[in-house]
C-alpha cells in the first residue's frame, strides 16, 4: 500500500481555490467541446431507432433513402460484422456481459439500433430515416421485472455468451449476486426485532446538459481519429480496435471538453457508429443525440427492488442485515453486476454487524438500457437503508440519530463485504483509516438545527426533519490506475500530460495544482494535455470518483521523480548534497547563497546539463477508502395536496483533504440537485409496451434554480493517508443521502413512510391517506 | 431563403432552409465562423443552452425559426466580448468556481446579462428570487446553482455599489 508522505516543496498550490483552468474559454463559448470544431467535408450521422421493443429485423431496404440526393451510405446488421462486446467503459476484462454487437439483428428496446444513415446534412439525414423499409418480426415485450424473470419462453438474449452473461439462453438473468458474511437466517432468530420493508427505485436519466456527441475522421496517416465527448477515451480505443478489427496503433480518441458526463459517458453510446461509418465512406462523420435519444437510448439509473431485512435488539444493536435486490439492466447488460455489487458494497457497510446478506438478481427486459450514474448503484442501496434505519428506530421506539450513532462505521473498522465483492471478482478488504463522520454529524445536525425544528411557515403546512448517512469509495481498490508524464521547458512551465478525463469536474486544474506543489511552482506553470491516447499516458478514465486520488497519485509521483533528476542537476552545477536541495516559490536553492529560479534551472539543465527533465509515473491504489457524508433535509408538506417544499438541505462531507475546496463544494451542490430531483419529481416513465412517455425535458423535468432549497454545504477535512494531501473522492458520495434524507423528513412531518419514491404530491398525498387509515 | 441578420452589430447575409431554427444557423453552420457559444440542449425551448438575445430579449433560439430573426439583431456571448458588465459577470462566475462543465455557462450569461441590464436601467438591484426567476430557464446539471447565483448577487451588489457611488457624485 502507498501511503504519501507530506512534500518537501514549499508554496501552498493545494489546498486553495485557484481558478479553474479552462473556465474563462468556456465562459465565452470558444470552440472547445466535440461539436464546436467541423472538419471539412463532414457527413451528419443520424441512427433509424426502433418502433418495437423487442422485434426481429428481418429487412432493410434503404433503396429509397439511398435515391435521395445527399444521403451517401446507410449501413445494417447484415453489412456489419457481428463482434460480440460490452459498450461499458470499463477496464479489461470487463465484468459486463458480451451480449451486444454494433448493429443487432433484433432490436431489444424502442429505439435500439435499426440502421445509420450519413448525409451531406442533417435536414438530408433526418428526412432519409424516413425512406428506409424495414420489416420486423415483432415478439413480445418484456418490460416488467418479475415477467422477465418469470419466462423463458421469452428471452431477451438467446444466445449464451461465454463472457459473463448469468444464465444466458436459459433465462433473462444477467447478472446474479448472493454473498454472505456470517449466517443471516439464523441470526435473525436470535434478534429482539426483525423489520422488513420493501423499497422501489426508478429509472432515472444523467441528463448532462450537453448530448452525447462524437465526430471522426482519417488523419493524413489513414489512421481513425475520434473526437468525442467521453469519459473513457482509452477503453473506447480498446474496445473500437476490437470490433472494427484495427490495431489500437491506428486509432486514436481524443477527449475535448465534455459538457457533463456523470457515468452516462462511461459507454461507448455512439462512437462505434461514427467510426464505422467513417470507415465506410472515408469521410469525417458526426453524430449528436437529441434530447429524446438521450431519454430513450442513453443510459439509465437501474430501477430496483429492494427487500431490506433487519435483526435488531431492544438496545439499539443491529445483528444482522439482508439486502434483497431486483435490478432492471433493460436491452443490455452494461455495469449489470457491477452497479448492483455497489448497491450493497457501498452502502451496507455503513453499519458493521456480524451477518450480512446480500442478494442481487438483474434481469434482461426490452426497456431503456441502464447503465453507470453517479453514484452507481449506491443511491439506490443509500436510500433503502437509510429510510430502513428510521423504520427500524420507529420499530424500537429508539432516536433514530441514536440508532444510527450507535451502528455506525468508526475508524479502525473493517469492511468484510468488501472483501467478498469486488469489481466483479474478489476484492480486496478495506479497513477505515479517516473518517470524520462523527463530525460531519454533529456539525450537520447543528446546521439543520436538529433539536430545535422550527414550526411551520404557515398554518396549513406540516414541518419535518430528516437525515442520511452514505458512503462511497475512492476508485476502485486494484483495479483503476492512471498514469501522468511530466516533462520541463526552458521558461520553468511544465507539461503535464494525464490520461485523466477532466469531464467538467475539473481535475485538470487539481491536478496542475498537485503538479505545481510537488515541484515548487505555481499552478498557472503548468499545462495539463489529458485524454488524447496518442499523447497522454493511459488512465482509466473518469468514474468511480478515482480521478484526485488515483490519477492524482501518479501526478505526485512523477513530478516527485522530475524534482528528483532536478534536485541532482542542481547539486551537480554548485557542488551540494542533492538532498539538501529546496524548491519552492518558483526557486530552487540549497542554503542561502546557491539558488537559480526554475527557469534558470530549466535552462541549464537543457543547454548545459543537456539533459530533459521529464518523467512518467503510474499510480494504483489497493485501497478505496471511503468520502462519510451526513446530510439533512428540512421540509414542509401541505397534507391536503400532498405537496412536498424543501426548504433547507445539508451536506457535511468528509471528502479527505481537499485539493480545491470550491470545486469540492461544487461537487457536492450539483450531486445535491441532482438527487433532489430523484427524490421530488424525476423517473423516465416507461409503458407497458416499452416506450418511454416523457422523452423531452418538459416532462422530464430536472431540477431548475428555483428548485433549489437552501443549502448548506460543509466540508469536514480528515487525513486519508493512502491518498495524495490527504485526498479522498468528493463526486459520489453526496449524491446518495438526499433521497433519503428528504423521504425521512416528509415522514417526520406527516407520519407516512413512502417507499417509492420519486415523492410526487400524488404519492404523497396517497401515502398521508394510508396513514391515516 | 435569404436572411438578413444584424448579428453582434454586423449586418449578415444568411442561406437558411425554410423551417430551420435561429439555433441550427448560428451553431450548425455552413456560414462561418459559427457562434460555438450558442448550445444545443434540447430543441424544445427546455433548456435555455441555445439562449441568445433577439432585439435585445433573451430567447431560447432552437425555438425560434431562423425567418423570424429576418431584419432583426441578434447577439450572442461572441458580440459581447469586451462589453464591461457581460466580462464582469464572466470573471465572477469563473471566480466563484460557477463554471464547471460550462455547456450552460454562455446561456446562463446571456440571461444574467439581460436581467442585469433592466435592473441597472430600474435603478434596482435583484435579489436571490429574481435572479433565480432569470435563470430558471437556464438548466444547469453540475452546479447546483449555488455558485451561478452567488456569482450574480456579487456582481448585482458591485452593480449597485457603483450606482450608487455615481448618484452621490451627481
Ligand atoms: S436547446 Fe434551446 S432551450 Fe434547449
Ligand atoms: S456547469 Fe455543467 S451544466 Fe452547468
Amino acid at each position: 500500500m502507498t501511503d504519501f508522505v507530506n512534500n518537501r516543496a514549499g508554496g501552498a498550490q493545494v489546498g486553495r481555490n485557484v481558478t479553474k483552468i479552462d473556465a474563462f474559454k468556456l465562459a465565452r463559448g470558444e470552440p472547445v467541446y466535440t461539436d464546436d470544431v467541423h472538419p471539412a467535408g463532414m457527413l451528419w450521422a443520424k441512427v433509424l431507432g426502433s418502433p418495437h421493443a423487442h422485434a426481429r429485423i428481418l429487412d432493410v431496404d434503404a433503396s429509397r433513402a439511398l435515391a435521395l440526393p445527399g444521403v451517401v451510405d446507410v449501413a445494417w446488421h447484415r453489412q456489419v460484422k457481428p463482434i460480440l462486446h460490452t459498450r461499458a467503459g470499463q477496464s479489461h476484462p470487463e465484468p459486463s456481459p458480451y451480449d451486444t454487437v454494433i448493429m443487432p439483428d433484433k432490436a431489444r428496446h424502442m429505439g435500439d439500433r435499426v440502421a445509420i444513415v450519413v448525409a451531406e446534412t442533417l435536414a438530408i439525414a433526418e428526412q432519409a430515416l424516413g425512406l428506409i423499409d424495414v420489416k420486423y418480426e415483432v415478439l413480445p415485450a418484456l418490460t416488467d421485472m418479475d415477467e422477465a424473470l418469470a419466462r423463458t419462453d421469452v428471452l431477451v438474449h438467446e444466445v449464451a455468451d461465454p463472457r459473463g452473461i448469468a444464465e444466458g439462453g436459459r433465462s433473462n438473468v444477467a447478472a446474479r449476486i448472493d454473498k454472505q458474511v456470517g449466517d443471516v437466517s439464523a441470526a435473525l432468530k436470535t434478534c429482539d426485532h426483525v423489520v422488513e420493508r420493501t423499497y422501489w427505485l426508478p429509472r432515472v436519466q444523467a441528463s448532462h446538459i450537453e448530448p452525447h456527441v462524437a465526430i471522426s475522421w482519417l488523419d493524413e496517416d489513414g489512421r481513425l481519429v475520434v473526437r468525442t465527448s467521453t469519459q473513457v477515451p482509452f477503453h473506447l480505443r480498446r474496445i473500437l480496435a476490437r470490433i472494427l478489427e484495427l490495431k489500437e496503433a491506428d486509432i486514436r480518441v481524443v477527449k475535448p471538453r465534455v459538457g457533463g458526463g456523470f457515468g452516462d459517458k462511461q459507454e461507448m453510446v455512439m462512437e462505434d457508429i461514427v467510426a464505422l461509418m467513417t470507415l465506410r465512406t472515408k469521410r469525417p462523420v458526426r453524430l449528436e443525440f437529441t434530447r429524446t435519444e438521450e431519454l430513450t437510448s442513453a443510459r439509465c439509473r437501474h430501477p430496483q427492488r429492494i427487500v431490506m431485512t433487519t435483526g435488531v435488539m431492544n438496545d439499539g444493536t443491529i445483528i444482522a442485515n439482508r439486502m434483497n435486490v431486483t435490478a432492471d439492466t433493460g436491452a443490455y447488460g452494461s455495469h449489470a453486476l457491477t452497479v448492483q455489487g455497489n448497491t450493497g458494497q457501498k452502502v451496507l457497510p455503513m453499519y458493521p454487524c456480524a451477518n450480512i446478506h446480500f442478494q442481487v438478481t438483474c434481469l434482461y427486459t426490452n426497456n431503456p438500457i441502464s447503465g453507470a450514474f453517479r453514484g452507481y448503484g449506491a443511491p439506490q442501496g443509500c436510500f433503502a437503508l437509510e429510510s430502513h434505519i428510521d423504520e427500524v428506530a420507529k420499530v424500537l421506539g429508539m432516536d433514530r440519530l441514536e440508532l444510527r450513532k450507535k451502528n455506525h462505521i468508526r475508524l479502525g473498522d473493517t469492511d468484510p463485504l468488501s472483501a467478498k465483492l469486488g469489481e466483479g471478482r474478489e476484492g480486496l478488504s478495506r479497513v477505515i483509516r479517516s473518517t470524520g463522520l462523527e463530525t460531519a454529524i454533529e456539525m450537520g445536525c447543528d446546521a439543520i438545527g436538529w433539536t430545535r425544528k422550527r414550526p411551520p411557515s404557515a398554518p396549513h403546512l406540516r414541518r419535518g426533519l430528516g437525515m442520511a448517512l452514505a458512503m462511497q469509495g475512492s476508485g476502485i481498490a486494484g483495479v483503476d490506475w492512471g498514469a501522468a508524464t511530466v516533462k520541463l521547458n526552458e521558461d520553468g512551465s511544465v507539461n503535464l500530460a494525464v490520461g485523466a478525463t477532466d469531464i467538467g469536474q475539473g481535475s485538470d486544474t487539481v491536478l496542475a495544482q498537485m503538479c505545481a506543489q510537488e515541484l515548487g511552482i505555481s499552478y498557472e506553470k503548468v499545462r495539463v494535455l489529458s485524454s488524447d491516447t496518442d499523447l497522454t499516458p493511459f488512465d482509466v478514465g473518469a468514474y468511480a470518483s478515482s480521478t484526485t486520488y488515483v490519477s492524482g497519485g501518479a501526478v505526485v509521483k512523477a513530478a516527485q521523480q522530475m524534482r528528483d533528476q532536478l534536485a541532482g542537476v542542481f547539486a551537480e552545477k554548485w557542488a551540494c548534497p542533492a538532498g539538501d536541495v529546496v524548491f519552492g516559490d518558483d526557486n530552487v536553492s540549497c542554503g542561502p547563497d546557491k539558488a537559480m529560479t526554475m527557469a534558470e534551472l530549466a535552462t541549464h539543465a537543457l543547454y548545459a546539463a543537456k539533459m530533459q527533465p521529464a518523467a512518467t509515473a503510474s499510480h494504483m491504489s489497493n485501497e478505496s477508502p471511503p468520502p462519510f457524508a451526513a446530510q439533512f433535509a428540512d421540509v414542509e408538506v401541505d397534507p391536503e395536496t400532498g405537496e412536498v417544499f424543501l426548504r433547507r438541505f445539508v451536506s457535511a462531507v468528509d471528502c479527505g483533504t481537499p485539493i480545491h475546496p470550491g470545486m469540492a463544494e461544487g461537487q457536492i451542490e450539483g450531486a445535491v440537485s441532482q438527487a433532489i430531483g430523484y427524490a421530488l419529481f424525476e423517473e423516465v416513465i416507461v409503458d407497458r409496451a416499452g416506450k418511454v412517455k416523457n422523452p423531452n425535458f418538459l416532462d422530464y423535468k430536472i431540477a431548475s434554480a428555483l428548485d433549489m432549497p437552501e443549502m448548506v454545504t460543509i466540508l469536514v477535512p480528515t487525513m486519508e493517508p493512502s491518498g495524495p494531501y490527504g485526498v479522498k473522492a468528493a463526486g459520489e458520495v453526496p449524491i446518495d443521502g438526499p433521497a433519503p434524507a428528504i423521504v425521512n423528513a416528509i415522514c417526520d412531518a406527516v407520519g407516512a413512510r413512502l417507499c417509492r419514491i420519486p415523492a410526487t404530491p400524488e404519492r404523497v398525498w396517497r401515502q398521508i391517506k394510508e396513514a391515516g387509515e | 431563403m435569404k436572411i438578413v441578420v444584424k448579428l453582434n452589430g454586423r449586418n449578415r447575409e444568411w442561406e437558411a432552409a425554410p423551417g430551420a431554427t435561429l439555433l441550427s444557423v448560428l451553431r450548425d453552420g455552413p456560414q462561418e465562423p459559427r457562434m460555438t457559444s450558442v448550445k444545443r440542449g434540447c430543441e424544445t425551448g427546455d433548456c435555455g443552452a441555445c439562449t441568445v438575445l433577439l432585439d435585445g430579449q433573451p430567447v431560447n433560439s432552437c425555438v425560434v425559426a431562423a425567418a423570424r430573426a429576418h431584419g432583426h439583431a441578434v447577439t450572442t456571448i461572441e458580440g459581447l466580448a469586451g462589453d464591461p458588465l457581460m466580462t464582469a459577470l464572466q470573471a465572477a462566475l469563473v471566480e466563484h468556481a460557477a463554471v464547471q462543465c460550462g455547456y450552460c455557462s454562455p446561456g446562463m450569461l446571456v440571461s444574467l446579462y439581460h436581467l442585469l441590464k433592466e435592473c441597472r436601467a430600474a435603478g434596482t438591484t435583484p435579489g436571490d428570487h429574481a435572479i433565480r426567476e432569470a435563470l430558471s430557464g437556464n438548466l444547469c446539471r453540475c452546479t447546483g446553482y449555488v455558485k451561478p447565483v452567488a456569482a450574480a448577487t456579487a456582481v448585482a451588489a458591485t452593480l449597485a455599489a457603483v450606482g450608487r457611488a455615481e448618484a452621490g457624485a451627481r
